[in-house]
C-alpha cells in the first residue's frame, strides 16, 4: 500500500445523502473476479444521466469527493471502494460514513474524512460556483483545503497511522502469529469444525 | 473477586481476544466460523495466491454458492457468463485451498446464512464472519456475527483473526405478545423505522424481552438478519432452551460430553444483571401491526394500516429530502393508504424469510385461495434442504396450485444478480431485506413485507394482511 501524506486533486460535489453501496456500484458488477478495473462501474446508474456531476467536463477528472451524510451504507461490498479508487478518487468527505465502508476504505488507502454538514454545504456551494477547483487533502495536519476554505476533518487515529505508514493488514497481524497459535491451543473442543463434512 | 457486569456481546468479545489492542490499536479477535460465497471471495483468494499464503484453518471455513445461482434449470450450465465465471472461480479456489464447498445441485447448497444454522455450525458464543452484511443473522444464536469486506475475508482466510475496535451496545427491549398475523419481520421493520436506517451505527444490538423470548429460532434469525438495515454491525439474542433445542442433533452440533460442556457455557451467555448498555430502546409488541416500507431504505416503513407519509412532516431536512426522493422513485403520493397500493410481483425468499417456517406461514394463507390475476409470485426456498422439506410437506403443491413459481434455492430476486429481476417500474412486495433503488432490478420498486403480508398481497393484488381476507 502506498503512503498517503498530502494530496491535491479536483474536488467533486455530490449533493446526495444516504449514498448506499448499491448506488456506488450496482450488484451486477460484483460478478467480476478481479481486484481492479472497476472505474466504469462507479455510480453507473447515475452516470447514464447527462446531468450527473461526473458527466460534467469540469468534474470528470475528479479525485476528491464531497458527499452528503450516510455515505457507503448498505451492502458490505468492498467493490464500492475499488470503484472509487479505480475511477481515481483518493479521498471522500462526508458528515457520516457507514462502518463497513470506513473499514474497507482504510484498507485500500482511500481517505475518509468526517466534516460537518455545514462545512459540506459551504464546500458544495464553493464548488458549484467555481467548478474544477482542487482540494488539498493533508492527512498529516488532518485538514482539507478548497479554494480559500480550510476545514479540519476527523479520521480514526489508527487508520490514519496506517495510511501514513502505508501498512498492510495481514502482515501486521502475522507479527502476532505466536499468540494466535497459543489461542488455538486453548479453544474448547465443542466449537464446530466444518471438516470432516457432516450432512443433515 | 467482584467482576464488572457484562453484556452478552462483551462476553463473547472477551472470550475471543487473541491480543488486546494498546494505544488505540484494535483488538485482535479469533474467528470461530468463516462462511464464504462466490461474490466477495475471488479477490480474497487472489490476494492469498499473490502473497503465497495458505488458508490457515480450512476446517473453520465453509463455502456455498448462492448470490448468482439460477433458480431454474439448475442442471444446465449457467447461461450468464460472468455468473458462471464467478461460481467456477469459487469452485477452483475451494479445491486449491482445501475449503469445503456446497455447489449448485448439492443437497447442502443454499443461501450462506440459511446453510450455517441448518448444519448446526452456527452456535452460541461463536464469532462468525462472512463477506456479506447479513451475517448478522447468526446472532440469533447468541453468536457475535458480522459482515466483512473482501480484504477482511482475505485476512480471516490467512490468519483466522480480525483486528477490530470494540462496538458500543444497544438493548432493544420488545415486551408483550404479538397479535395473530404479526410476525418477527414486523418487529424488526418497526424497530428500524423507529431508530432509523443508520440508528444502529457502531452498535451491537441485543434483542431482549418477552416478545423475543417467545419467538422460534427462525423468527429470531429474521430479526437479527435485518440488524444491518438499522446500520448495526451485529444483532444478538441470548441463547436459551429454544436455542439448545434447535441445535440438538444437528449434523455439526456437539455430542455427548462436548454437548454438556457447551450447554453449560452457553447458559452463561446472558447479559449480567446491572450491565450497562450504551443505549436502550423499547418497543411494545402488544399493539404492533403488520409493517411495510413505502420508501427506498428499510427505515422508511409504516404500519400497513397507515398511509404513505407526507415528506413535509419530517423535521430533519435530510430525511425530508430522502422521503421526497423516495416517493418520486416509488411513484407514490403522500396520503395514499398503504393497502391501496397495487403490486405486480410477490417475492417470497431471501435469507430474511425463506426458511421452512416462512414457507409454511405463507402456504397456510394461500391454501385454497386464488391468486390475483395480474400477480406474478416467486417462491424461492433458502436452501436445497428447505426445498426438500417443503416438498415432503406438500407446500410446493400449495404454491403451484395457487399459481406461484416454485424455484430452486438461492438469493434470487433479493438482489437480482441472476435472471430473477424486477422490470423497470415494476412494483414488488418482497420478504427480503433491502428496498434500495434498483436493488431487485433496475427501476424496480420494492415494499418490504412479512411472509404473511406477501401471501395476502398475492391474493388481493394490493398490499394486504391475512386479516383483510376474512369474510
Ligand atoms: S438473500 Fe439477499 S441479503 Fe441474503 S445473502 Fe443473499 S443477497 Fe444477501
Amino acid at each position: 500500500m502506498e503512503k498517503f501524506e498530502v494530496y491535491s486533486g479536483i474536488a467533486v460535489p455530490l449533493r446526495r445523502s444516504s449514498v448506499d453501496t448499491d448506488q456506488i456500484i450496482p450488484a451486477v458488477f460484483l460478478k467480476r473476479i478481479t481486484k481492479t478495473g472497476y472505474d466504469d462501474a462507479l455510480f453507473s446508474a447515475w452516470r447514464s444521466d447527462p446531468e450527473f456531476v461526473l458527466n460534467k467536463l469540469e468534474y470528470a477528472q475528479g479525485s476528491v469527493l464531497f458527499a452528503g451524510p450516510d455515505f457507503g451504507t448498505g451492502s458490505s461490498r468492498e467493490h464500492a471502494v475499488w470503484a472509487l479508487r479505480d475511477y481515481g478518487f483518493k479521498a471522500v468527505f462526508s458528515s457520516k460514513f457507514a462502518d463497513i465502508f470506513l473499514g474497507n476504505a482504510g484498507k485500500q488507502g482511500l481517505v475518509t474524512g468526517v466534516i460537518s454538514d455545514s462545512e459540506t454545504e459551504a464546500i458544495w456551494q464553493l464548488l458549484e460556483t467555481n467548478p474544477g477547483l482542487e482540494a488539498k487533502v493533508d492527512l498529516v495536519a488532518r485538514e482539507v483545503t478548497v479554494g480559500d476554505l480550510t476545514v479540519k476533518f476527523e479520521i480514526d487515529e489508527y487508520t490514519r497511522w496506517r495510511l501514513l505508514e502505508g501498512l498492510d493488514d495481514i502482515g501486521l497481524t502475522l507479527r502476532d502469529e505466536q499468540s494466535i497459535t497459543d489461542f488455538e491451543a486453548r479453544r474448547e473442543p465443542w466449537r464446530p469444525k466444518t471438516l470432516p463434512a457432516k450432512g443433515a | 473477586m467482584s467482576q464488572k457486569p457484562l453484556t452478552l456481546a462483551e462476553k463473547v468479545w472477551n472470550d475471543h481476544l487473541v491480543v488486546k489492542g494498546e494505544d488505540g490499536a484494535p483488538d485482535l479477535l479469533y474467528i470461530d466460523l468463516h462462511l464464504v460465497h462466490e461474490v466477495t471471495s475471488p479477490q480474497a483468494f487472489d490476494g492469498l495466491r499473490l502473497a503465497g499464503r495458505p488458508v490457515r484453518r480450512p476446517d473453520l471455513t465453509i463455502a456455498t454458492e448462492d448470490h448468482n445461482t439460477p433458480t431454474l434449470d439448475i442442471d444446465k450450465p449457467i447461461a450468464d457468463l460472468t455468473s458462471r465465471t464467478q461460481i467456477h472461480a469459487l469452485r477452483d479456489n475451494a479445491k486449491e485451498f482445501g475449503v469445503r464447498i456446497h455447489s449448485l445441485g448439492d443437497i447442502e447448497q443454499g443461501i450462506v446464512h440459511v446453510v450455517g444454522p441448518q448444519l448446526g455450525l452456527t452456535m452460541p458464543g461463536l464469532t462468525v464472519v462472512c463477506g456479506d452484511s447479513h451475517t448478522s443473522t447468526h446472532g440469533a444464536f447468541g453468536a457475535l456475527a458480522f459482515g466483512i469486506g473482501t480484504s477482511e475475508v482475505e485476512h480471516v482466510l490467512a490468519t483466522q483473526t480480525l483486528p477490530l475496535k470494540p462496538f458500543k451496545t444497544m438493548a432493544i427491549n420488545v415486551e408483550g405478545t404479538l397479535r395473530p398475523g404479526v410476525t418477527s419481520k414486523d418487529i424488526i421493520l418497526a424497530i428500524i423505522a423507529k431508530i432509523g436506517a443508520s440508528g444502529g451505527q457502531g452498535y451491537v444490538l441485543e434483542y431482549r424481552g418477552s416478545a423475543i423470548r417467545a419467538l422460534s429460532m427462525e423468527a429470531r434469525m429474521t430479526i437479527c438478519n435485518m440488524s444491518i438495515e438499522a446500520g448495526a454491525r451485529a444483532g444478538m439474542v441470548a441463547p436459551d432452551e429454544t436455542t439448545f433445542a434447535y441445535l440438538k442433533g444437528r449434523p455439526h452440533a456437539p455430542e455427548g460430553e462436548n454437548w454438556d460442556a457447551a450447554v453449560e457455557y452457553w447458559k452463561t451467555l446472558q447479559t449480567d444483571e446491572g450491565a450497562k448498555f450504551d443505549v436502550e430502546v423499547f418497543l411494545d409488541a402488544d399493539h404492533l401491526d403488520p409493517f411495510v416500507t413505502w420508501g427506498t431504505n428499510p427505515g422508511q416503513g409504516v404500519s400497513l394500516l397507515d398511509s404513505v407519509p407526507n415528506p413535509d412532516t419530517f423535521d430533519d431536512p435530510n430525511e425530508r429530502a430522502a422521503a421526497q426522493r423516495a416517493l418520486e422513485y416509488m411513484d407514490l403520493t403522500a396520503g395514499t393508504p398503504m393497502k391501496s397500493i397495487k403490486v405486480d410481483t410477490v417475492f417470497l425468499g431471501s435469507c430474511t424469510n425463506s426458511r421452512i417456517e416462512d414457507l409454511r406461514a405463507a402456504a397456510s394463507v394461500l391454501k385454497g385461495r386464488k391468486k390475483a390475476d395480474h400477480i406474478r409470485m416467486l417462491v424461492v426456498p433458502g436452501s436445497a434442504r428447505v426445498r426438500i422439506e417443503a416438498e415432503a410437506e406438500g407446500l410446493d403443491q400449495v404454491f403451484k396450485e395457487f399459481g406461484a413459481e416454485w424455484r430452486f434455492a438461492g438469493c434470487s430476486m433479493c438482489l437480482g444478480m441472476n435472471p430473477d429481476q424486477l422490470a423497470p417500474g415494476e412494483r414488488a412486495a418482497s420478504t427480503s431485506n433491502r428496498n434500495f433503488e434498483g436493488r431487485q432490478g433496475k427501476g424496480g420498486r420494492t415494499h418490504l413485507v412479512s411472509p404473511l403480508v406477501a401471501a395476502a398481497t398475492a391474493i388481493r393484488g394490493t398490499l394486504s394482511s391475512p386479516a383483510d381476507l376474512e369474510g
